[in-house]
């Protein structure tokens, strides 16, 4: 239970991290740690070089920008989940965040390390599935900025190259010009609250005047190796006024997903669970667009 | 394999080591310092019996490398009673409801409570809160009871009327 032997890299700047990850072999990035380190731990990850950025400040920040809120990779999930800055403009990021790890794990853990690590019960991924977010990373050779669609790849695996680090994640504008007529909402289920998820879904609603649903989004993880987005759900309730007979439709089309399952939670029970807590999200969310 | 020389403050004290950098904090409190009330259960930070303040925030020591700590404050279990032995309130209200058995946990419980009422400082705590807030601390004594009552009793009350 003790990591192999590595040598141990601080880097100051993101120039002198870029410079360390073209020039290393066998480097990985060490981010907060929460996952990182108990792959190290258990040998499972046996890194030559490991690259801290948790001494780079430049990568641990919350902005606001015409284009939406940006944070930086290396941004704390407790200092997001205490951000009045994120509340306002993203409060789904508050709502996943609630349900991730423990406070001993948020103070540490951040929010690039969450999304580079992709597991498939991680809540930070659906959110970022659901608002379309847009990752910029960084090799020595520039920049590049990839949609979080196609930055998942798989399993535990993300698009970024050999030599290129996440920097900062774009959450996008919320909904369009008119944020005030949305709302969104993260229900998951765990067997013990805090416990990783089985099945998560996180919605995002936005409603018109006329109480017309103008623009949805619905993405859910658990239910294959990277988190999905639900479009069929989202065909189904674009345009239309919401009801309960709309929601229950619409929930019965998640539950009809393929789902892939494992022994403790077979695909019949994530997909059971993907129906319900895709109602449970779409009710509150657009009780939120209301409110 | 490298090696690295750090500056930590722990529990007030100033130390200069010389460290692998392989070496968690959890070893390097316990074995290079010798403050061995910080617990190891079970080394991949799911039970949080390691659970330290790295500048008043708590975090799970075996998650962390000890070269991470350089140029950081790190409060452990060592440093919450007086130097007379009096106990701080949280841990006397521990003893008082029964909130351990064995003890395995506490250091760490201790330490996570300490977070809680830092943070909440006049503001009323509820039974959910505390509860979330033990969430990363596993006991396989006390069944959380008595910790829960533990820390109700010492944190500030919502007013009853």
């Amino acid at each position: 239970m003790k990591p192999s032997a590595f040598t141990y890299h601080a880097p100051k700047t993101l120039d002198e991290a870029l410079d360390l990850m073209a020039t290393l072999d066998n480097a990985r990035v060490l981010a907060g740690g929460q996952s990182l380190m108990p792959m190290m731990n258990y040998r499972v990850v046996q890194p030559g070089h490991l690259i801290d950025l948790g001494r780079i400040p430049e990568l641990a920040f919350v902005v606001d920008t015409p284009e939406g809120l940006k944070v930086g990779a290396m941004t704390t999930q407790r200092s997001i989940e205490r951000s009045a800055l994120v509340r306002e403009r993203c409060p789904l990021l508050i709502d996943a965040l609630f349900h991730v790890g423990h406070q001993q794990t948020r103070n540490r853990g951040t929010i690039g390390g969450s999304i580079c690590h992709l597991d498939p019960a991680a809540e930070l991924p659906v959110t970022a599935c659901a608002l379309d977010a847009v990752m910029t990373v960084a090799s020595k050779n520039g920049r590049r900025k990839i949609p979080f669609a196609d930055f998942a790849a798989g399993y535990l695996t993300s698009s970024l190259g050999p030599n290129e680090i996440l920097i900062a994640i774009d959450f996008g504008p919320y909904l369009g010009s008119r944020p005030e007529r949305a709302g969104s909402a993260f229900e998951e289920y765990a067997v013990r609250p805090a416990d990783f998820a089985i099945v998560s879904v996180a919605a995002v609603i936005a409603m018109n005047e006329d109480d017309v649903i103008s623009d949805a989004r619905v993405a859910a993880g658990g239910i294959a190796a990277v988190p999905i987005r639900l479009t069929g759900v989202e065909e189904l309730l674009k345009r239309q006024r919401p009801g309960a007979d709309l929601i229950e439709r619409v929930a019965a089309t998640a539950a009809a997903l393929p789902a892939e399952g494992d022994d403790a939670n077979p695909a019949e029970y994530r997909q059971e669970l993907a129906g319900h807590l895709t109602q449970r999200a779409l009710r509150k969310a657009i009780q939120r667009v209301r409110a | 394999m490298s090696t690295h020389e750090i500056s930590v403050t722990v529990n007030g004290k100033a130390y200069q080591r010389t460290v692998d950098s392989r070496l968690h904090l959890a070893d390097f409190l316990r074995q290079d310092l010798g403050l061995t009330g910080t617990h190891i259960g079970c080394e991949h930070g799911v039970c949080g019996a390691c659970t330290v303040l790295v500048d008043d925030a708590t975090a799970r020591s075996c998650l962390m490398l000890a070269v991470q700590a350089g140029g950081r404050r790190v409060d452990t279990i060592e440093s919450v009673a007086l130097p007379d032995g009096t106990l701080h309130p949280i841990q006397a209200a521990l003893s008082r409801h029964h909130g351990l058995q064995c003890g395995y946990c506490t250091p760490g419980v201790v330490m996570t409570l300490l977070e809680l009422q830092r943070e909440c400082g006049n503001d009323p705590v509820g039974e959910a809160e505390v509860r979330r807030a033990l969430s990363g601390n596993l006991c396989r004594c006390t069944g959380y009871q008595g910790m829960v009552d533990a820390a109700l009793a010492v944190l500030p009350k919502a007013s009853s009327r």
